[in-house]
């Protein structure tokens, strides 16, 4: 594997006779994005801030590109702190000035742009995060979804390298937080930073995610993939994951990934050899272009929408449903075979096209006036209970074609 | 032995004391020489004057009304005393030095602490503990710069300004009550306010205004910057804390450095 970007080395911190990190070995890599979760008040922000800087560890070395930021000369740190950028858990935008005045803070205090560029540079990350409309108000003015998006675009203003956010998601709806996680995902794959972030979004930060790093007792106790971390075995599992999984299939009907491998093993574990079921793959046709035009609030609502949507539909018939992509979401119907399922299928996209596009056009519609087209592709695949599910849902990705699709047209006409 | 723990407790406890407020002053010291130093930049100017207008500007209206009748108070009370010994004509000498020489920038001092002192305190505080601090160093933007320094740079214009003013109010005021509502000669009374009041008396007047002031923003920021510091009390109560701490020390510095500049002055 490729050299780590930052490496912790045995880092401890304590705070008093309270041990925070205890030996803490980790890495980051450049271009990806990590996320660190564990459960609160574990230390996450704490390994956050030794990053930055803004703490300094009791034992053991922090490197950068192989070199030990302790030991760094003041313009060797100026060089490595001039390529992060930091994203507080509250946000810490500065009360007393307005959400242009915060964006623009670093770039007037720590550049030579004439005034002109800094405008220029800041509303377009403010237009990005659509706070165009609340530019001259002041933090307490605004919701608190809106101060999160005012300090993400603080924090990217800059252009920074590597970007540490400290859960950028907390205190927000499930929509909300959905919204910032594929905003995070959107700048990340545009700009190119490596991204650090602390999360319990669980499994939704999973989506955007190269690296999973699990803080468990003072101790990092998991680092890898999130499909590696699907398969963990440790406590910290049964105590954390587990629990958020449940609450996410409470909230949104939806399973986690591994909830739906668990039910798919114990629904088809059974079958013999020869039985069949089948696996759907729903999509929301290209999301890039979706959030491009009604935004990533709006988008994460419809694909909401949608999950919602398909979970009733399908577990009335004893189908069972999770979210494999940002766009995606995959249906097992365990009882059926292809010519029950085609039926069952054909019914959905009926209701689908009577009701359900009624929901999702909602967010779509920008005034009587205006309106976002889009559409929604399905395909099915045939599995056997010995076929592993990742090539049955491939195969349904292969077999997708457009079920349903909104129209502007149609919407006036209704 | 432990009658011997109980003996040495206090003498510990003086160490201890005497250890922290060394320690304390040492950092203040630091802090101000950091923030001195970094007031002198192009990019400061807007920022000091924002201060000034806030620091300055904004305490003119309570530091005449102070002013105002501590010159009306003097007035009554040294007219009285005078006029035993038949020296009611010298009132205005009386009032204008006493204004001049103590009253104006002592007086300027207390008031700035307790209106705008006190508020440097909690507002920096509640930046600290709001990490509004920690994000200024994360964007490579120097706190102490950035924060510090315009205040200190802008309680070194305003309190010399202020104390005029407060000067000037008073000695209108002891014409108020003395001339006005006691029936002094109008004329007595600005003549002695013009022949007794020398170049001297007002430099050290200024003088006293510009240590004030320096002091007081010092103790005021700094009281406020390291809120988070302090061991027998976190977040608002932290600041809450700081901020009476800051108020306390400032007028008592005030006091005592007041002594010490004068028998320089003298």
């Amino acid at each position: 594997m490729e050299n780590p970007l930052i490496e912790f080395q045995n880092i401890t911190k304590r705070f008093g006779n309270r041990t925070i990190l205890d030996g803490v070995n980790l890495k980051i890599y450049e271009g990806q994005v990590t996320t660190i979760i564990g459960k609160s008040g574990t230390g996450k922000s704490v390994l956050l801030k030794h990053i930055i800087g803004l703490l300094k560890p009791d034992e053991g070395r922090i490197l950068f590109n192989g070199q030990d930021i302790g030991n760094m000369g003041k313009k060797g740190w100026n060089d490595y702190s001039d390529q992060i950028s930091y994203m507080f858990q509250n946000n810490a935008l500065f009360d007393s000035l307005t959400v242009y005045e915060n964006v623009a803070l670093p770039l007037k205090q720590t550049t030579k742009m004439s005034k002109r560029e800094i405008d220029e540079k800041v509303m377009a990350r403010i237009e990005q995060s659509e706070l165009t409309e609340v530019i001259h108000k002041y933090p307490s003015e605004i919701s608190g979804g809106m101060q999160k998006r005012v300090a993400l675009s603080r924090a990217l203003v800059t252009d920074p390298n590597i970007v540490l956010f400290d859960e950028p998601t907390t205190g927000q709806d499930p929509i909300r937080k959905n919204a910032i996680l594929g905003m995070i995902a959107e700048y990340q794959r545009k700009f190119g930073f490596t991204a650090v972030l602390i999360s319990h979004e669980i499994p939704d930060v999973y989506f955007i995610s190269n690296r999973i790093l699990a803080l468990y007792d003072t101790k990092i106790v998991f680092q890898g993939t999130p499909e590696e971390f699907e398969n963990l075995n440790h406590p910290f599992r049964d105590e954390f994951i587990q629990s958020l999984e449940g609450l996410q299939v409470e909230l949104t009907g939806l399973y986690s990934k591994r909830h739906f491998k668990v039910r798919y093993q114990a629904d088809l574990g059974k079958k013999k050899p020869h039985e069949t079921y089948v696996a759907v793959l729903f999509a929301l046709e290209d999301m890039e272009t979706i959030i491009e035009n009604l935004g990533h609030d709006a988008a994460q609502e419809m694909i909401r929408a949608l999950g919602s949507y398909i979970s009733k539909h399908f577990g009335a018939v004893g189908g069972f449903s999770s979210r494999q992509t940002i766009n995606e979401i995959g249906t097992i119907l365990p009882f059926s075979n292809l010519h029950e399922a085609e039926s069952i299928l054909v019914d959905f996209i009926r209701d689908l096209k009577e009701e359900g596009l009624c929901d999702l056009s909602t967010e779509a519609t920008f005034n009587d006036d205006e309106c976002f087209e889009f559409r929604i592709l399905g395909g099915m695949s045939e599995g056997k209970p010995q076929v592993e599910i990742e090539s049955i849902i491939e195969f349904a990705r292969f077999n997708q074609k457009e079920i349903a699709r909104f129209q502007c047209e149609t919407r006036k006409q209704g | 032995m432990k009658q011997k723990i109980s003996i040495m407790s206090p003498i510990n406890a003086a160490g201890r004391w005497a250890l922290r407020g060394v320690d304390e002053f040492g950092a203040a010291a630091i802090f101000l020489l950091r923030a001195f130093v970094l007031i002198f930049r192009i990019k400061q100017i807007p920022s000091i004057i924002q201060q000034v207008y806030y620091i300055g500007a904004r305490s003119a209206n309570i530091v005449m009304l102070v002013g105002l009748f501590t010159g009306m108070v003097l007035g009554l009370q040294l007219y009285y005393t005078l006029i035993k010994f038949g020296s009611a004509g010298v009132l205005g000498s009386a009032v204008s030095l006493s204004l001049v020489r103590e009253l104006g920038p002592v007086m300027t001092a207390i008031m700035i602490t307790a209106r705008a002192g006190s508020s440097m305190t909690t507002e920096i505080g509640i930046q600290r503990i709001s990490e509004q601090i920690d994000a200024l160093s994360t964007m490579r933007i120097d706190p102490i710069r950035f924060l510090i320094s315009p205040r200190i740079a802008a309680s070194i214009i305003s309190f010399p300004l202020l104390t005029a003013l407060f000067d000037l109010i008073g000695i209108v005021g002891g014409y108020i009550t003395g001339v006005a509502l006691l029936g002094l000669d109008a004329g007595t009374y600005f003549y002695r306010v013009e022949s007794s009041i020398e170049m001297q008396d007002i430099t050290g007047g200024f003088v006293k205004a510009i240590v004030f002031a320096v002091l007081v923003s010092t103790v005021c920021c700094f009281q406020g910057y390291f809120a988070h510091m302090r061991k027998d009390s976190y977040g608002a109560k932290a600041v809450g804390l700081s901020t009476t701490t800051a108020v306390v020390v400032s007028c008592v510095l005030i006091l005592v450095s007041d002594y010490v500049v004068t028998s320089f002055l003298l």
